[in-house]
């Protein structure tokens, strides 16, 4: 096996300027920089950025993809077919992208291949804190951890290197406040990495059981030179200081070691899997005390330990949420935790805005007081008070699943009060196939597409039912009606959330019926439009309250009454609507 | 010399543009040769809710957070949420408030009440506010606030005036620099007597 990537100057030796980049814009610039020619993935937060930024190289293939597992497929191919390709996606893509994954390890790539996932420790927009590290270990493949966006850079040139040279795809693990941190990076010139010839070559690609029991010893050799070569590897750093303590970490939490004990001896993996056994253990014997500090699950404690070395962490840094620097200043240096923030200041969760089009749709589903099967999106957010219209939010997709099952366990009357939600990308990530047994299987639940135009929690992707490419070039537009029709639904409406009478009709008449139902609730994010507003006008309110249950950030209850606050407001009406007094009215828009 | 170390803290509300500001003084670290990290938030928090961006400018920053009791200074472009993030700033550590007050939903909804004065209990800080969404319009963009602010900062910090307009004119979009000039002006030129708490 090569090893050129031991002796590989890691950090660009051609720089043309230094820039304050983000550790995602870092990932991009490295794999511009490394000839990248084909990236593809699913928006996520926190890895959404970097396919953003390498969509601005005319160079490089770059575009969305349905989900992550299409996304790791097209990054696959286009590896084997000969032309260097990354895929990016959040720690819970991972999980939907994980199947071809898993395999790529054994047929290993032609040229090199990256996935980046992003981990998402203390959950600022996630449903779960996974630990992506757990992946590198299952697949066996080489996982490298950047620690600030100049490693983001560097780390990624080098997993590609190593990819070509292992022949195998290689994890950037990034985690939010590495994905989403600025620091100074020195950016240099991109080298162009030709096709490699494309060859047939079935003993390699073709995963048949006598086939694949030939790779697996490969993936077992490639992973025991690995773990010897790391030991050697630049990107492991041993810094002796006071051997009182040492310290192994890697990432965010090797920042947060150097400021709140930075006496302490470090030991800085570049690559979290596989470990560099025995330099951690020549590490260990050089200090009294070994810790080692890592968020999430405590794997590198747990291999340490394996291999007989001494060690303390997870007893004191635990596995929940982001570490610190005042979290490890308390917890491994005794000193006294900080005062948090006044108890009694009220809190500001995140809301739908102002004239979003999914408000009708909830609003709605709370009135007839349905059961709400939720799903991933910023329309989550009407499960807070006070909407609170929903029951259940799992994962991408889940949501028209877990209603078949409702139905399936409590029999079809359920389905009489019970309505699946689901955005316009949610559903073409992962709800179709879910669509296709529900009618397979004779179930009669309702789904209910909110179709927004626009993949909006990440911050407004394309996808493929809105007619736009990542570049808003114009592509073949998905029709989600004739696609829902040729799943085999038969009730297919559409209506317009912000006509809640439409609305209410079509819900209550889909509900009732005896198979399954698809309403597509169609209207544009309101942040996507930008033709001039006026707001609503109140006058004669009577403080019924009525219009508070819509959760409009515009509408705000004094003693007196409520009034709409102008600067907010966008006039969509819903509040026009459900005045039983008629106070509320559309205002005009001044002509110019 | 080794221009400047502070921390400072950036919070205000989902769409109140509070990116933009430490994407300036990002620049202007950088272009004046001090080490800079930045840390942003992006995803769900963007929706109307809390948000907090921390900017960390020294030659020894590691960590991309700032520690609470450990701000230097708080740029706050609401009050209540200014109040919130009160707990970053060291002992004498200086706040700099948009007075604008942003109801959040429980308090929409009646659940809670915004506090009639949220600075009023804050100790051992000191806080210079203003009307920065006034003086924002009168200069011609209400998104202008983030100028504003950044033009009280700048009286607080070693930079020029000259370095400051390059990282503004690098930072905002060329048809908007001179009302965004005109906002750092006037917030840099007010007469904000600090209160001491």
């Amino acid at each position: 096996m090569d090893d050129k990537f031991l002796t590989a100057d890691v950090y660009s030796a051609q720089t043309l300027e230094e820039r304050l980049l983000l550790g995602n814009e870092a990932v991009a610039q490295g794999a511009w920089e490394a000839g990248v020619r084909v990236v593809t993935s699913y928006p996520g937060t926190p890895s959404t950025e970097i396919t953003e930024c390498v969509a601005r190289h005319e160079e490089v293939n770059c575009q969305w993809a349905p989900n992550e597992k299409v996304a790791a497929e097209v990054a696959f191919g286009a590896a084997m077919a000969g032309g260097r390709s990354m895929t990016c996606m959040k720690h819970v893509g991972v999980n939907v992208a994980a199947d071809p994954i898993f395999t790529a390890a054994y047929t290993g790539v032609n040229a090199g291949m990256v996935i980046v996932c992003a981990d998402d420790p203390a959950m600022h927009s996630s449903q779960n804190e996974q630990d992506s590290r757990y992946y590198a270990r299952a697949a066996h493949i080489p996982m490298l951890e950047p620690a600030d966006s100049r490693e983001c850079l560097a780390f990624t040139r080098l997993a590609f290197t190593m990819s070509e040279e292992l022949d195998t795809p290689v994890f950037v693990r990034l985690t939010t406040r590495i994905a989403h941190a600025r620091s100074a990076v020195a950016i240099g010139l991109r080298n162009e990495a030709p096709v490699r010839p494309y060859q047939k070559d079935a003993m390699k690609y073709v995963m048949m059981p006598a086939m694949a029991k030939k790779r697996h010893p490969k993936v077992e050799a490639r992973e025991a030179f690995l773990a010897e070569a790391a030991n050697r590897m630049p990107i492991n750093v041993v810094r002796m200081r006071s051997t009182a303590v040492g310290v192994v970490t890697s990432g965010a939490c090797y920042q947060y070691v150097r400021d709140a004990m930075p006496d302490a001896s470090t030991l800085k993996l570049g690559m979290v899997y596989p470990l560099p056994i025995n330099l951690i253990r020549e590490f260990a014997q050089k200090v009294d005390r070994l810790i080692v500090v890592e968020e999430l699950e405590g794997l590198i404690e747990q291999d340490l330990l394996a291999a007989g070395i001494a060690c303390e962490g997870k007893k004191y840094t635990g596995v929940q949420g982001e570490l610190s620097v005042e979290k490890l200043r308390t917890v491994l240096c005794g000193q006294k935790a900080p005062s948090e923030a006044a108890q009694d200041i009220p809190g500001r969760p995140p809301v739908l805005c102002p004239g979003c089009p999914h408000r009708g749709v909830f609003y709605v589903l709370g009135k007839l007081g349905l059961r709400v099967m939720g799903d991933i999106g910023c329309y989550t957010l009407a499960a807070l008070p006070p909407l609170s219209a929903m029951d259940a939010c799992l994962c991408m997709g889940a949501s028209i699943g877990m209603a078949g099952g409702a139905e399936r366990a409590q029999g079809k009357a359920f389905s009489r009060s019970t309505v699946a939600v689901l955005g316009d990308s949610t559903f073409i990530h992962s709800g179709i196939t879910s669509l296709i047994d529900a009618v397979y299987n004779r179930e009669t639940i309702t789904v209910i597409i909110l179709d927004n135009r626009i993949t909006g929690m990440t911050g407004h992707q394309q996808n493929p039912a809105t007619g736009l490419d990542i570049h808003n070039q114009p592509a073949p537009m998905l029709n989600l009606e004739k696609l829902v029709e040729s799943c085999g639904v038969q009730d297919v409406a559409v209506v317009d959330p912000f006509d809640l009478k439409g609305t209410e009709k079509a819900v209550r008449q889909a509900v009732a019926r005896e198979e399954v139902s698809v309403i597509i609730a169609r209207r544009p994010c309101a942040l996507l439009d930008k033709a001039p507003h006026a707001p609503c006008i109140i006058q004669g309110c009577r403080n019924c309250g009525a219009c508070m249950k819509l959760s409009c950030p515009a509408i705000v209850r004094g003693e007196k009454g409520v009034r709409i606050d102008e600067a907010l407001c966008i006039g969509c009406g819903m509040c026009v609507q459900v005045c039983p007094f008629k106070a509320i009215r559309l205002g005009e828009v001044e002509s110019k | 010399m080794t221009k400047a170390a502070f921390d400072l803290v950036i919070v205000g509300v989902g769409g109140q543009g509070t990116l933009l500001a430490s994407k300036i003084l990002g620049r202007l670290a950088l272009k004046e040769n001090c080490g800079v990290k930045v840390s942003e938030v992006h995803g769900m928090s963007q929706r109307g809710g809390s948000v907090i961006t921390h900017v960390r400018v020294g030659d020894r920053v590691h960590s991309p957070i700032v520690s609470l009791g450990c701000a230097d200074y708080l740029l706050s472009f609401e009050a209540l949420e200014a109040a919130r993030a009160a707990s970053f700033l060291k002992p004498n550590g200086v706040a700099i408030v948009n007075t604008q007050r942003i109801l959040p939903m429980p308090v929409i909804t009646g659940s809670c009440a915004y506090p009639q004065d949220p600075l009023g209990d804050l100790q051992n800080i000191r806080i210079e506010t203003a009307d920065a969404l006034a003086i924002a319009v009168e200069s011609g963009s209400q998104k202008a606030i983030n100028l504003v602010l950044l033009g009280m900062l700048s009286r607080h910090l070693p930079f020029s005036d000259a370095a400051w307009r390059e990282a503004v004119a690098a930072c905002v979009p060329p048809k908007t620099l001179e009302i965004n000039l005109t906002a750092f002006e006037r917030g840099r030129a007010l007469n904000a007597s600090p209160m001491q708490q």
